[in-house]
């Protein structure tokens, strides 16, 4: 390609996400498009095409960001290259969605034409908007019988504070609205600036690991110009590799000849390490390096914590290389090795947030087969001694000894939760009952209120949005993020089983809440652990005191009696699928305690 | 070593009973006579020489829902497989209350037949109703004493508990009754709800409640002390006898013995091999017709299984495991294969040494089935 080609090309690139709330039809869309644009032949889409992972499809989430190379003529008789960027729409993944839209020139923004636009939708729009992406609304569903366009029209003007009166509408199951979306992309989206000469700058904005080829790197190019063969410099590390292969996704890997300015692909350089890849780094030329890193990324810190061990000791390794892996596809993942007395070699892992953190768990214990414990989610506890040492305890077996503690701060945050009219009694009450602290409440229209209140962090990782969502039927969204460190009356209560401290079931609880909790959490766990050969008492304390007690009964009868006509392998059978579950088990103490029990500490919905 | 025990299934019933998941078919419309003949034929092609045959058991179903003249035709094709029929010491036919009349009873008597298991199950009458029973508590009591009167003087009855609603007074009236009979053995189940049963369907929908183990242990206690008392020895962790009237034929089962199973659904251990038959009455009949063994699936035992085996079935007898029999069959001593297991049991009191074999203690008994998974070796 010649220098007056890649301009032109340049011109006619148009690179963005989509931003929606769940459910509001972004994957739908995402499929439209790709259809509109003949990206795929029709024997080869499947629903939600973008949405790879299983578990995406079966949650209809999207987790991981994907990217697609597209290419579009327009009625100005001009063909364009579309990247189309598809981001995750939960609230644990804005990092994920931030690292996209930097790759973006512009967003669409997809809002449901009947419910609205979402807490969730409003932060990620707010990102957005502060990368100085266009916007280009979609008000989605628009055939839907309760659909409200023009009040949602209005919403987005009200609440974002942007021009929403060219807002498509549209219906991505049908497909109407499609052309006027892609018509919407070439005049309102700036083609991608840079220059293809000057020195090689690409932003790498995910990455994976493939067995057969080694690092994959998802990079968006700003500057420059990368061919196969060329020698190149990650500019965090310094690490030099060769370029083997480069290309775009359509959506699957079709490998070019150069990825230049503008261009959002793939690179392939024999990179065998993980981490020599780091997502945020920028690429250069080795022979000529460009002088300035691209600005990285707001680094996203976990805020949720848990330990993971595995069910089998054995696995310990295997699970060490799955959560290498998973970490190059996802540097907001953390983990340290740990080890506790119950549990045994394991890792204290730290996540986004809660569905960040099941995620893990899942795409670990499915993808990689490896049965794990996982313990009760923590915060990050700022633990000032009275020696004036400071502590940052993020597992609570850790926490010092209450009389060398001076005080305790937690983690709050900001919460913004958007309901219908009728639930707001629902929504403060829950926040009061969550420690909360009022800060805000401001109508949208007639009938949706925005309230905002600054919770403990540890609230929200218990149990909130579990509530929330049962005492507002589904209706409230909800969203957070990070308001700093308060001090709190918090003291660590220990569980007992059969006398002995069990340290994985340690928490960290509200001193005025720690005996209805103690109290629950020992009935819990009588009901969850099975009866074994002698009684176990079951206790929760605080220092030394007890403060809630409740008693396994010893196993009294498990014997089979009738014979079968001699069928022993049926005995057999029976005997070692009992064996089988106690393997599943883990022995703490002489006690064996199945894995539900160590996430128990966390679920308390049934006794509402 | 030839096998020297038969089991034949007769897999029909006049009414089938809630709790109950062994291979059975509704009598109405089955074809019973040909189902009669293929098991004939079954014994014949197995059994082309005569075996030196000790012990014989026709279970099901219900043997006795068959009439006179076809239990007379399975009896007697049994007893053509035996070298010698007067050295078949154990005869059992089981019985169900209500179904048996002076003649087929004489029938039984006179092929040979020398011990009836009746199903008795319970002597409360609604729970009869309860479990799906189609007999009254009267006519169980009557088919005891018909039996007793043609002749017959090793009887066993089967009896439930831990069914549900059954009470502590419903448990120990019906064992009054029992031991009131004059008979000489009888096999105690606690209710176990299976799948493909009426109870399991029940118990899905929430409609009936398996009693709390505490209960179900207490019947047990209740049992083993008022049958000990009475002067039936507990020779097997569900089964009672009188001196001299332990049942020989299960035995072969618990001591990990070879037998022939014969019979839709039947189970054989033959010549190291664990076999099960077809269940289903047309696929049975149809395999023998064809000129084929009617085997659903063959297990060649391995030599760790057989050990497991030994001990898990072995230890459910209040003789346990004899040390001699185990080094005579392994040619290695049980402390050889299973020691840390034999250490870690007796440590807990749910096992004992006696010097010449290992048997589960008072403790161990109600807990049976946690002691015999530790005989189940894995290795890592």
């Amino acid at each position: 390609m010649n220098q007056e080609e890649r301009g032109k090309r340049q011109k006619n690139i148009r690179n963005f996400s989509i931003i929606a709330h769940i459910d509001h039809g972004k994957s739908t869309l995402a499929d439209r498009i790709l259809e509109t644009t003949h990206s795929l032949p029709e024997r080869e889409m499947k629903d939600q095409m973008l949405d790879a992972m299983d578990l995406e499809r079966e949650r209809g989430i999207t987790i991981k960001l994907n990217s697609v190379h597209l290419k579009y003529t327009h009625s100005d008789g001009e063909e364009y290259t579309f990247h189309l960027i598809d981001t995750p729409g939960h609230v644990d993944f804005s990092y994920e969605v931030s690292r996209s839209l930097a790759a973006c020139e512009g967003a669409l923004l997809v809002v449901d034409a009947s419910q609205g636009i979402e807490a969730q939708t409003l932060a990620n729009v707010y990102l957005a908007v502060d990368n100085d992406l266009e916007i280009i609304p979609v008000i989605n569903k628009v055939d839907l019988p309760s659909a409200e366009p023009e009040r949602i029209k209005q919403e987005i003007e009200d609440v974002i504070g942007i021009d929403a009166s060219d807002a498509v509408y549209a219906s991505a199951k049908s497909g109407l609205g499609t052309e006027e979306i892609l018509g919407q992309i070439v005049e309102k989206i700036p083609a991608p600036a840079g220059n293809p000469e000057n020195p090689l700058q690409a932003l790498i904005f995910d990455s994976l690991y493939d067995t057969y080829r080694g690092v994959i790197a998802y990079i968006r190019i700003v500057e420059g110009t990368i061919r196969p063969g060329e020698k190149i410099r990650m500019m965090q590390t310094g690490k030099e590799f060769e370029v083997s292969e480069v290309g775009v996704f359509t959506p699957k890997p079709l490998a070019c000849d150069e990825l230049t300015v503008g261009d959002v692909g793939f690179l392939i350089a024999s990179i065998k390490n993980v981490s020599d890849s780091k997502v945020g780094d920028t690429i250069t030329h080795a022979a000529r390096p460009a002088e300035q890193p691209l600005p990285g990324y707001k680094t996203m810190n976990p805020m949720v914590f848990c330990g993971m061990h595995p069910v089998d000791s054995n696995d310990y390794n295997a699970l060490r290389d799955a959560l290498e892996r998973l970490e190059l596809n996802d540097s907001s993942l953390q983990y340290e090795a740990e080890s506790s007395q119950a549990l045994g070699f394991g890792f204290r892992c730290g996540f986004l947030g809660l569905l960040h953190m099941e995620i893990i768990q899942e795409r670990i214990e499915r993808e990689y087969g490896i049965s794990l414990i996982t313990t009760a989610p923590s915060v990050i506890y700022n633990v000032y001694m009275t020696d004036g040492e400071v502590m940052e305890i993020d597992n609570p077996s850790n926490m010092p000894d209450q009389q060398k503690v001076e005080l305790v701060e937690e983690p709050f945050v900001q919460a913004t939760i958007m309901v219908p009219n009728d639930f707001v009694g629902a929504v403060m009450e829950i926040c009061q009952k969550k420690r909360g602290e009022f800060s805000d409440m401001r109508y949208l229209d007639e009938n949706r209120v925005n309230i905002v209140y600054y919770l403990p962090l540890t609230e929200i990782v218990y149990d909130f949005f579990d509530q929330l969502k049962s005492n507002t039927k589904g209706y409230a969204s909800f969203d957070y993020e990070f308001a700093g460190y308060r001090e709190s009356n918090l003291v660590k209560m220990d569980i007992l089983l059969n006398g002995e401290v069990v340290d994985a079931l340690s928490v960290i609880v509200h001193r005025d809440m720690a005996y209805e909790r103690g109290k629950s959490i020992v009935e819990k766990l009588k009901d969850l652990i099975p009866r074994q050969q002698f009684e176990v008492p079951v206790q929760a304390a605080i220092g030394n005191s007890i403060i809630a007690r409740s008693t396994i009964k010893a196993m009294r009868k498990n014997v089979l009696s009738k014979c079968y006509g001699g069928d022993v392998s049926r005995k057999r059978k029976l005997l070692e699928k009992q064996k089988e579950g106690k393997r599943r088990m883990k022995s703490v103490g002489k006690v064996d305690v199945p894995q539900e029990a160590f996430m128990s500490v966390l679920r308390m919905d049934d006794d509402q | 070593m030839t096998a020297s025990s038969i089991y034949v299934h007769i897999p029909f019933c006049e009414q089938i009973c809630f709790y109950c998941d062994f291979n059975k078919f509704f009598i109405k419309n089955q074809p019973v006579d040909e189902y009669i003949e293929a098991l004939g034929q079954e014994m014949k092609w197995a059994v082309p020489h005569t075996i030196p045959l000790k012990t014989i058991y026709i279970g099901g179903g219900t043997p006795t829902a068959l009439t006179t003249k076809q239990l007379k035709q399975v009896i007697e094709d049994v007893k053509a497989c035996a070298a010698d029929p007067s050295a078949v010491t154990e005869f059992t036919v089981e019985v169900n209350p209500g179904e048996v009349d002076r003649e087929k009873l004489d029938m039984m008597k006179a092929c040979g037949v020398n011990r009836l298991s009746i199903g008795v199950q319970t002597f409360h009458e609604k729970l009869l109703k309860r479990i799906g029973r189609a007999h009254s508590s009267q006519e169980a009591k009557d088919t005891v004493e018909q039996a007793k009167s043609a002749g017959f003087d090793n009887i066993s009855i089967d009896l439930m508990f831990g069914l549900p609603e059954q009470t502590m007074e419903d448990w120990q009236h019906s064992i009054t009754e029992a031991l009131g009979l004059g008979i000489q053995h009888i096999s105690a189940y606690s209710l176990k709800i299976e799948e493909k049963t009426m109870f399991h369907n029940w118990y899905r929908q929430g409609k009936i409640h398996p009693l709390p183990e505490d209960t179900e242990a207490a019947m047990y206690e209740e049992l083993e002390a008022k049958v000990t008392e009475a002067g039936f020895n507990p020779y097997e962790i569900s089964n009672f006898a009188v001196d001299g009237r332990e049942s020989e034929h299960n035995k072969t089962y618990w001591r990990n013995e070879e037998y022939f199973g014969f019979g839709a659904g039947a189970h054989g251990y033959i010549d190291g091999i664990r076999y099960a038959n077809l269940g289903p009455l047309p696929h049975y009949i149809k395999a023998i017709d064809s000129g084929s063994f009617p085997l659903r699936e063959t297990h060649q035992v391995t030599a760790k299984e057989k050990m497991e085996e030994e001990m898990f079935m072995g230890l459910r007898m209040k003789e346990g495991v004899s040390s001699k029999r185990f080094t005579g069959k392994f040619q290695q001593s049980y402390y050889d294969i299973f020691s840390e297991v034999i250490y870690e049991l007796t440590e807990k009191e749910l096992l004992h040494d006696s010097g010449t074999s290992l048997h589960l203690t008072e403790k161990g008994r109600l807990l049976g089935n946690e002691v015999f998974e530790k005989f189940l070796l894995v290795y890592e």
